[in-house]
């Protein structure tokens, strides 16, 4: 079996509160590091992996700039068992139809896979539309935002926690699956899965290396154009009481009256 | 003027709030035309009450059973058949999903989580755990948009609704993900909480009492929200939970209750118009970004806080 799990390697926005616990890894760059959503899917396919019965290479996929190679390394040091890395100048400023057309060439290359395993998100664009488009480039099952995974042989079942109902999916391999921050933990690497992580296979492709025209990716290509951005204003901290023999609350429902709330 | 596609949003025919508001904003583009994507008649009254002036109406036997991809092929075929000016869609999971596929099958650029959509089709999305706001556009193809709920102020306006039938060919490849059970969600007897006007969180300080919480959301006609830690320890379900991983919203009030205010949490409420917390800690950092807060107890303060203003009532 083949699973390719997909790893975007995004800026740090949390740095030192995130990884003051995680003592096992010290190879995050100031600048940027493993979406911390791509290592539920990470653990979900290695966890998949481990259940199953025949032989399963994990590969870790990622799309970035030539730091992105960190997010590929952690999920090898985590337990992949290979990488492959695109980088291209051209690919910066793409947008997620772009991301998602490198990604299937990608995909493509590396093999049919049984199993194609995305984050929910990623942490910085975070819109979520890489693993639905992939899917429809691809011509694969959907199965997505699951909260728990359970595969059986070559059937796979999701729960989904939708708006209106928890639903039960359920598909053929192959599969495109994302998973949620529900699924529980993932591993950090050990001492070992990092000093073996060296040895294991990592390549590189370009653009051309999958045949698609730098034309097709890249801020000018995008299909969607960004007028302006600003930063809103911080908010100022207002007033703070402290709480004696119920003051605070009806301090609070002073607040709340002055703003019409009761 | 060209028709706008919406993607109506129901449960059992029932029309919810967000596709008055799609409906509004859809005015400003061109003329709404709301698709149905459900069984039994389109709930005719409660769209034409929002301006559309026409309904599609696409019979769902052979899309519910299945995830996403039968929905993007309905509204692509539709697409196909109008031209339409823009697809406007609810910002769920789902339609974001719907959104991604759509986008790559008629080659058109998507936004996503649009807090506001002008006539010219410039959208406001608020990124970076609401400390940026974007304006962008859709540069090519029929823009496709999916908004966030609350995002207009819905404004009833009598629109034709004149329905018409739409049979879309449902491909074998987009029934391959099957829903195979499904429980609906329990009503909570409160606001959604996506679309709630005031909002009232419990977070790991509750201690796992969210009574407290939930006498404060009602007195408040407020719904409930949770972080994650909350949601983690069983206390609430996840549909309850705000932040990154959870929902987001955008109330008017926004009540943090034993709630620290990590990133991840800020991510879903920072955009709130008035942010309220209790916390007995004064050093946490939700406190800087409230309107008004109190170091103290939440077991005391909410409390006394909700008689204070069931007696004012
Ligand atoms: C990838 C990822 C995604 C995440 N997504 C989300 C998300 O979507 N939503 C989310 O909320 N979190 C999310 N988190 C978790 C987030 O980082 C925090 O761990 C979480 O928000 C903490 O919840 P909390 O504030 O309830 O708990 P804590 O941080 O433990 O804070 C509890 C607070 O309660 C106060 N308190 C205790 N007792 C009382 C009392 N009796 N009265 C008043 N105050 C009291 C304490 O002073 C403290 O400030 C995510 C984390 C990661 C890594
Ligand atoms: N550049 C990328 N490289 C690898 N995986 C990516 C990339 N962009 C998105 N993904 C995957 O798609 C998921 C959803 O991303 P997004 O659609 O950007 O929110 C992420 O969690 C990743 O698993």
């Amino acid at each position: 079996m083949n699973i390719v799990v997909l790893v975007k390697h995004v800026p740090d926005a949390t740095a030192d509160r995130r990884f003051e616990s995680d003592n096992t890894v010290d190879r995050v760059g100031v600048d940027g590091l493993l979406s911390e959503l791509d290592e539920y899917a990470v653990e979900q396919a290695l966890q998949i992996k481990e259940k199953a019965d025949g032989d399963v290479t994990v590969t870790a996929l990622s799309i970035g700039p030539e730091q992105a190679v960190d997010a590929v390394r952690k999920a090898l040091q985590m337990g992949a068992d290979q990488g492959v890395i695109v980088t291209d100048d051209a690919i910066a400023g793409s947008d997620a139809v772009a991301t998602s057309l490198v990604l299937a060439e990608a995909i493509k290359k590396i093999g049919s896979p049984d199993l194609v395993v995305t984050g929910m998100a990623s942490t910085d664009a975070g819109t979520s539309l890489v693993p639905a488009m992939l899917a429809e480039r691809l011509g694969l099952p959907q199965v997505t935002f699951a909260s728990v995974v359970e595969t059986q042989g070559d059937q796979i079942r999701a729960k989904r926690d939708g708006d209106a109902a928890t639903e039960v999916i359920g598909a053929t391999l192959p599969v495109l699956l994302s998973v949620t921050d529900q699924t529980g933990e993932a591993r950090y690497p050990s001492f070992k899965g990092i000093m073996a992580a060296k040895k294991k296979p990592m390549e590189t492709y370009s653009l051309s290396d999958l045949g698609v025209d730098a034309g097709q990716v890249g801020l000018d290509a995008a299909w969607t154009a960004v007028e302006e951005t600003t930063a809103r204003p911080p908010r100022t901290a207002g007033e703070i009481v402290t709480d004696e023999d119920g003051s605070g609350a009806t301090a609070l429902a002073e607040f709340l009256a002055s703003k019409k709330f009761i | 003027m060209s028709e706008i596609l919406v993607l109506v949003d129901h449960v059992d025919g029932n029309v919810r709030k967000t596709t008055n508001e799609l409906l509004t904003i859809a005015r400003r583009l061109g003329e709404p035309s709301a698709v149905f994507i459900g069984s039994g008649d389109a709930p005719v009254d409660a769209l034409k009450k929002f301006g559309a002036e026409k309904i599609y109406a696409v019979d769902d036997a052979e899309i519910k059973g299945y995830l996403v991809a039968p929905k993007a092929e309905v509204l692509a075929q539709l697409a196909e058949k109008t031209s339409p000016g823009a697809i406007l869609i609810p910002s769920s999971a789902e339609g974001k999903e719907i959104a991604g596929r759509l986008a790559i099958k008629i080659e058109s650029g998507v936004i996503t989580d649009a807090v506001d959509v002008t006539e010219g089709g410039v959208t406001t999305q608020s990124v970076f755990a609401g400390s940026f706001t974007v304006q962008a556009k859709v540069s090519k193809g029929t823009p496709i948009i999916t908004v966030k709920p609350n995002s207009a102020a819905p404004e009833e306006v009598a629109g034709a609704g004149a329905v018409e039938q739409f049979a879309a060919t449902v491909s074998d490849g987009a029934k391959t993900a099957q829903i195979v059970a499904s429980q609906p969600r329990q009503s909570t007897g409160r606001p959604e909480l996506t679309e709630a006007a005031i909002v009232v969180s419990g977070g790991r300080g509750t201690g796992g009492n969210f009574e407290p919480v939930e006498n404060l959301a009602d007195a408040l006609g407020a719904a409930v929200g949770a972080s994650r830690a909350a949601v983690d320890s069983g206390w609430k379900p996840h549909t309850f939970q705000v932040g990154q991983t959870g929902k987001t919203v955008s109330p008017q009030l926004y009540v943090a209750n034993g709630i620290s205010g990590a990133i991840q949490h800020r991510a879903g409420m920072q955009t709130s118009k008035t942010i309220v917390a209790v916390n007995k800690d004064e050093e946490a950092p939700i406190f800087e970004l409230v309107d008004f807060g109190v170091v103290g107890d939440l077991h005391t303060v909410l409390p006394a806080l909700t008689e204070e203003i069931n007696k004012r009532k």
